[in-house]
């Protein structure tokens, strides 16, 4: 077992799975020679060659466009976005063309959309998105979106082959902070399954993605003053495990929901939904958010820090929530 | 002829034209009767574009259609049947009614792409498809449709670049009927040709009269043979004309009679008719064989249609998420080996070879200087109608090695 980073991980990720299966190609801008923006695709050049590390022009639709025409000839594109906020220049390709096509007419479209998401690394509002939500409301795709570098391998590694469209989020500020010892060599972790980080008795805290760290922080700050608090890793949005956040409110009474994105439209809202329809006897209190502004991702590092949730935040809704 | 064709593909080639015209005046009149779902677009009079381009694909190749090509969905095999039930919204459609008009495809037998509604999607998609076939070995070449109107999307600008960037085996032909909608070419781009669009990506182009079947198929063919040897993608504009409104709801009073009597004399049914008569490559026998057999094939077909229910409620909650296996595994026509390591190895820099600078030995030398007025009148007075399919037009970019 060896300590590697999160993007170390992904990295592995993708090699392992060209290495396995020649079927899987890359495709994006400067993932080549250069290695990718942030160095993600370093070395799949120089081992798989030019014509399964297609460097393309400045054209996200083309590139999401071209990956799901690979995907009908039996290929399993993974396409980069330089930066994540980027896939707002294909959103058609992606919710019109990719999430319909098996629906429709029965062609599945196995393609990922990757790439570096998320603030904290004062990015400025063309940098930093989490658009995740745009396409969790789209029936067809999946989302996921891993806060580990164990996580990262093998989510990634059950996108590449699953069948369907995977939209893959992969927080820049985790890139490399992040280290973990993983297994080396192929495992997979399952799409759609959400993971319990750390059992708790007195309240559930659902996170994913970079905020899942500073939930982890605050859980082991609540726990010295005696605050019992179980954190769920999403890991994958859509589909959402709606089982294990049902079973963990059935057992807490108690839900607050963490996420970066912002807080309109934010998938706190949907899970908060969903627990009152399958839940709602058992809740003892409100379920709290504690999000992002509702606000562009603003520059400056004050401004950014007032904007994204910390620790703080957690800690203080955490106190409330259990004092219901 | 370039490409010779013997008389019976010169016979078939009126089977298909005829058969997509009459196809689609019956589909007028289930209409009328309020037998179809949704709108119905027609291609009267752009029957040759669809015709001729499909016939100049084999059987190994794809295509994606658009919304006025009927015609090539018949050459490549699909049959009035999945057209009628497509339209009117049949579990027998090739979509089981979940969508409708040329909205469909088929991966395994006939190789054929699902548009969608969004113009110019199909550029990247059929890019892919022809990188893809490439990858494989499977020498195949991939065409789509463009329309005028479409041709300004940023959808087809980022196929077009891309595919010229990978010099991939794609053909698109840009059905310039004249009209978007209710808007004229003229005030959605300044050029008259459209082929002069391929100029800015690099990539040959040619124009070919689009009411004319066999130049058509000559243009294609010679297009099929560029791509298939490797030379890049081909942009076609064929210039036609939309014969009726864009879809039946509208009775389009804002085209010009006298660009409508234009037309209309030269509408390439009616041309081929005199063509294969004045060529003596058929005689009235055939001919009314030929009508008799569209007329059952399409009387048939209907019948199968209407007789053919909708589909079950529930299917409207199935299948969001492909659960089984691909219906399309990876046909491989070369080597895997090729594109495994350590063969598929390679060192991770450019070799640049234009350094991009000016032709200017010594420094002053003189700036270029900006043509035309702006309104594209330059453009215009450059580019003279043509009449003949010109020779495919040949500007590669280099290829990377
Ligand atoms: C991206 C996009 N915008 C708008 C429309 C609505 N629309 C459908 S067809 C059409 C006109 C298309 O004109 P053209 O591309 O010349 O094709 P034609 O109808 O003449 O075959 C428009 C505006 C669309 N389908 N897609
Ligand atoms: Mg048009």
């Amino acid at each position: 077992m060896a300590q590697v980073t999160f993007l170390e991980a992904i990295r592995q990720a993708l090699f392992e799975e060209m290495e396995r299966d020649p079927t899987v190609v890359c495709l994006g801008e400067d993932i080549g020679v250069y290695g990718g923006a942030f160095k993600v695709t370093q070395g799949l050049l120089e081992r798989f060659g030019w014509e399964r590390v297609i460097e393309t022009p400045i054209a996200e639709t083309g590139i999401v466009g071209a990956a799901c025409g690979m995907s009908f000839m039996g290929l399993r594109p993974v396409a980069e976005m330089q930066f994540i906020d980027f896939i707002a220049c294909c959103f058609n390709q992606i919710t019109n063309y990719a999430a319909k096509s098996y629906y429709r007419w029965g062609a599945p479209v196995p393609i990922v959309v990757r790439g570096p998401s998320g603030g904290g690394v004062h990015g400025g509002p063309f940098h930093s998105a989490n658009p995740e939500m745009y396409f969790v409301h789209t029936p067809g795709l999946k989302v996921v979106y891993p806060s580990t570098p164990y996580d990262a391998k093998g989510l990634l590694k059950s996108a590449i082959r699953d069948n369907n469209p995977v939209l893959f989020f992969e927080h820049k500020f985790l890139y490399r902070r992040i280290k973990e010892e993983i297994p080396e060599g192929d495992y997979t972790v399952p799409l759609g399954k959400a993971v319990v980080r750390r059992e708790g008795k007195d309240l559930t805290i659902l996170s994913y993605g970079a905020m899942m760290h500073t939930s982890l922080e605050a859980v082991e700050l609540l726990a010295k003053e005696g605050i019992d608090a179980e954190l769920i890793d999403l890991r994958t949005l859509l589909p959402l495990d709606r089982e294990m956040i049902l079973q963990s409110v059935k057992k807490t009474n108690k839900l607050m929901v963490v996420h970066e994105d912002t807080k309109t439209g934010g998938i706190a809202g949907e899970i908060a939904a969903v627990v009152c329809e399958g839940a709602f006897e058992e809740l003892d209190g409100p379920i709290l958010r504690v999000t992002s502004l509702d606000t562009p991702v603003p520059y400056a590092p004050s401004l950014e820090e007032r904007f994204l949730p910390n620790v703080n935040d957690v800690v203080r809704t955490a106190r409330e929530l259990a004092n219901y | 002829m370039k490409f010779p064709l013997t008389r019976e593909q010169q016979i078939e080639l009126y089977y298909y034209m005829k058969l997509n015209r009459q196809l689609e005046e019956q589909m007028v009149k289930l209409f009328r009767q309020n037998k179809i779902v949704g709108g119905l677009y027609s291609s009267l009079g752009q029957e040759a574009i669809s015709v001729g381009t499909a016939y100049a694909l084999e059987k190994r190749d794809w295509l994606a259609p658009m919304i006025r090509n009927i015609g090539a969905l018949l050459v490549k095999g699909f049959r009035p049947r999945d057209i009628f039930t497509q339209h009117m919204a049949r579990y027998t459609s090739p979509t089981r009614g979940k969508d409708g008009t040329s909205h469909f495809g088929d991966l395994k037998e006939l190789h054929v792409v699902s548009p969608i509604s969004m113009l110019g999607d199909l550029i990247p998609v059929m890019t892919g498809v022809a990188m893809a076939g490439r990858y494989l070995g499977q020498k195949v070449v991939a065409l789509t449709w463009i329309g005028d109107g479409g041709s300004s999307t940023g959808a087809f600008h980022e196929g077009m670049g891309l595919s010229a960037s990978q010099r991939a085996p794609l053909i698109c032909v840009i059905e310039n009927n004249q009209w978007a909608y209710s808007t004229p070419v003229s005030r959605q781009v300044p050029a008259r040709d459209l082929a002069d669009r391929a100029k800015a990506y690099g990539v040959a182009s040619s124009i070919v009269d689009g009411n004319d079947v066999v130049a058509v198929y000559q243009t294609t063919k010679e297009a099929v043979e560029r791509c298939r040897a490797g030379q890049g993608p081909v942009i076609i504009e064929a210039k036609t004309h939309r014969m009726r409104g864009h879809a039946q709801h509208d009775p389009a009073e804002y085209v010009p009679k006298e660009m409508v009597e234009y037309w209309k004399a030269r509408d390439p049914i009616a041309r081929y008719e005199n063509y294969l008569t004045a060529n003596k490559l058929w005689n009235e026998k055939v001919k009314s064989e030929i009508l008799a057999r569209i007329e059952k094939e399409i009387l048939e077909d209907q019948e199968f249609a209407e007789n053919s229910p909708f589909p079950p409620p529930e299917l409207a909650e199935q299948d969001v998420y492909c659960e089984g296996p691909l219906p399309n595994e990876a046909k491989w026509r070369r080597p895997i080996e090729e594109v495994r390591p350590p063969k598929a190895s390679v060192k991770p820099e450019w070799t640049v070879k234009d350094f991009g600078g000016q032709e200017h030995p010594t420094p002053g030398g003189a700036p270029a200087s900006i043509s035309g007025d702006g309104t594209g009148a330059a453009a215009r007075k450059a580019s003279k109608p043509v009449k003949k399919a010109p020779p495919v037009k040949a500007s590669q970019p280099k290829g990377r090695k």
